[in-house]
């Protein structure tokens, strides 16, 4: 992030165009993107080979559209770890559902899925509003609750693809851009995970309900001062994340062909890695749907480019690790800066 | 707000039983007679409480680590990746100066021990200390520093091993971990006597009493003059060894050091933190109360185990139990 940053570090805190920078948050991560991309593209040409593109579009697709559903979140000031538990409980009942009643099709899982995860999604706002719990207590909680359950009442086999329904593998793998990517084309997923991010930014940046969010994640007194209804907020941003962890979960079945109920397990750590690299900040208020996808973007670009990079896997932890501590420290000292 | 901080000083004083002992105290009660009802003849025998004393101390180091961090408002995630750091950079030592097996490991003297115990303690002051100067000097929310540390060390001792568990250590260090002190396990009494200076720190010294001003109102500490990065700082330091002192008795116990041990600690020991009526906002906790609070849900894990529970099904207790006991607080609170 510091690399577009440096020029404007000597800048006073008071000037216009140090203060314009820092609201980009942007600028930063997405500079941080290109350098890297530069980097690895050096070390290893076969980097920019169209195949290798389209394959690092595709794995943004799941941890993206789960990192909307967490920044909405962290923009009102909460976090929410329960997430992955949620996507793989949607997944892995609709598609145990799709088996039992042999149901095949693509529209219908895929709303059920959502309705799973809004109402788990609900439960959290239960408790963080009804309850005034912190949300990462009760999001613990509930995550564990729901994995634990699903486990240990539903099942704890994965669906292999020769039980996975047909229509939903075939939905998985629709890509186009053939030509170009020599026989692989790019995974239509990623038309879809675009299509989510247009709708998130245009619901936080032009409805009422998308303004009180920012408002409650400035501060909850004066969003409820300022008239907003803070109850129906909390609900809607626990319901939102839900339910676009629901979607993502089947959506991951999808695309990878087989249903694994012990899937997804410490994803939400790369996820709000991505999200706070983005420029989101945990106390809330202050982040955008473009920072969070270039912060996916540079994410897994990183974590992804290790093999290229002729680095050992093992590294990929304390990569995400320092990622989360360099970012959020320096969106601290970004909030602290545009404060003074 | 206008409370003076002498008088806030006075209102936190022990006046006069805490409710949430009580309550924990009946739990642990409830807990016991229904396990011992439900299932008589495996549950009422000596080796499940035997054994109890040998599984509880580890969690129960990790739970107070929780309850430190979270009187100043505050949360410890990576002590669950520090423990796992510890006990493998302990028997990295061992490997290295006494061989990866054989005799010589087996019979490793007092001063190799010594260096292990010293370089696990270590490995847990250095990672504590990174954690408060992220918190207190770069103001990182101790939620994302906690959480972006553990996954450094975790991948920490990832790079280190490969992988796979470092398996075997010498046999006075799993003394630590399977002996007994005059007729009691070791690992509690190394319990009994860490909890019991913490308790103290607690409630006797400034430290305890300025740690719990902090978590109740940050900025008026501040300003009454207290030292809230040093209190801070010392506190995610005590933490921290608490958790390497946890990875410590974890690989005496079990023989063995692996990057992922244990995971499920995390959401156990705050659990045993919250349910023994600590304020994860910050500002009150107590020794007793996490005692009390691990005491019960060691006695509900063994039973539940005894009964033959999934494993998953067990989990799923556990969550439950934290978003009940966090709907009972609510309701008590909003009672008074």
């Amino acid at each position: 992030m510091s690399n577009t940053l440096t020029p404007v570090l000597s800048g006073r805190a008071d000037s216009p165009r140090l203060a314009w920078v820092l609201k980009r948050p942007e600028l930063g991560v997405g500079g941080l993107a290109v350098v890297a991309m530069v980097v690895i593209g050096s070390i290893n040409p076969a980097f920019w080979d169209a195949a290798n593109l389209f394959s690092l579009l595709r794995a943004n697709v799941i941890t993206g559209i789960l990192a909307l559903g967490v920044m909405i979140v962290m923009l009102s000031g909460g976090i929410d770890v329960s997430f992955p538990a949620f996507a793989i409980a949607a997944m892995y009942l609709t598609i145990k559902g799709m088996i039992a009643l042999g149901y095949d099709g693509v529209v219908l899982p895929f709303a059920v899925a959502t309705m799973i995860g809004l109402l788990l999604g609900l439960i959290n706002g239960l408790f963080v509003y009804g309850l005034r719990m912190i949300p990462l207590i009760v999001t613990l909680g509930t995550g564990t609750a729901v994995r634990g359950l699903l486990l240990g009442a539903v099942g704890s086999s994965q669906i292999n693809i020769d039980r996975m329904p047909p229509a939903l593998i075939g939905f998985g793998r629709l890509e186009f851009l053939r030509s170009v990517g020599g026989g692989n084309g790019l995974s239509t997923m990623v038309v879809l995970y675009a299509a989510l991010a247009v709708m998130v930014h245009l619901m936080l940046r032009h409805t009422l309900i998308g303004r009180s969010i920012f408002a409650l994640g400035g501060s909850e007194e004066a969003a409820r001062r300022a008239g907003f209804n803070v109850r129906t907020t909390i609900f809607f941003i626990y319901g939102m994340a839900g339910a676009l962890a629901g979607c993502t979960g089947l959506l991951h079945g999808s695309m990878i062909w087989v249903a694994n109920p012990r899937d997804m397990v410490g994803i939400e750590l790369d996820v709000i890695a991505a999200v706070v690299l983005g420029g989101t900040s945990i106390f809330g208020g202050r982040g955008s749907v473009m920072g969070t996808m270039l912060g996916v973007f540079t994410l897994v670009l990183l974590t992804n480019s290790l093999i290229i990079m002729h680095i050992d896997t093992t590294w990929q932890r304390i990569v995400t690790g320092s990622i989360v501590i360099l970012a959020a420290a320096a969106t601290s000292w970004r909030d602290r800066r545009i404060a003074a | 707000m206008t409370a003076t901080p002498a008088r806030r000083m006075l209102a936190l004083r022990p006046r006069r039983v805490d409710p949430a002992l009580v309550q924990m105290a009946a739990l642990a009660v409830v807990v016991f007679i229904l396990m011992a009802s439900l299932n008589p003849q495996r549950f009422l025998r000596p080796y499940v409480f035997d054994s109890i004393t040998y599984m509880a101390p580890e969690l129960g180091l990790l739970s107070i680590a929780m309850m430190l961090t979270m009187l100043s408002g505050g949360i410890d995630l990576s002590v669950i990746g520090l423990a796992n750091l510890a006990g493998i950079l302990a028997g990295l030592f061992f490997h290295a100066t006494a061989g990866a097996s054989g005799p010589d490991l087996r019979h490793a003297g007092a001063a190799v021990l010594c260096g292990g115990i010293g370089i696990a303690v270590t490995a847990g002051i250095v990672g504590g200390a990174i954690n408060g100067l992220l918190i207190t000097r770069a103001r990182v929310t101790p939620i994302l520093a906690t959480i972006g540390s553990g996954q450094i060390f975790t991948g920490i001792a990832l790079v280190l091993t490969g992988g796979p568990a470092i398996v075997g250590f010498p046999g006075a260090w799993s003394a630590i971990g399977n002996g007994r002190v005059l007729g009691v396990a070791a690992p509690l009494v190394i319990f009994i006597v860490i909890a019991g200076t913490i308790g103290g720190l607690l409630t006797r010294t400034p430290f305890g009493l300025s740690l719990k001003l902090i978590g109740t109102n940050t900025r008026a500490a501040t300003f009454s003059g207290l030292r809230t990065g040093r209190t801070v700082l010392l506190s995610y330091i005590l933490s921290g060894t608490l958790a390497a002192t946890a990875g410590i008795l974890l690989s005496a116990r079990t023989n063995a050091a692996k990057s992922d041990y244990g995971i499920s600690y995390l959401l156990q020991a705050v659990l045993i933190a919250v349910l023994g009526g600590t304020n994860p906002a910050g500002g009150r906790g107590s020794v007793w109360g996490v005692t009390l609070a691990l005491f019960a849900l060691m006695l509900l894990s063994s039973g539940l185990q005894l009964m033959r529970f999934s494993n998953f099904l067990v989990d799923f207790i556990w969550g439950a139990f934290l978003l009940l006991s966090i709907a009972l607080n609510a309701l008590r609170q909003r009672r008074r």
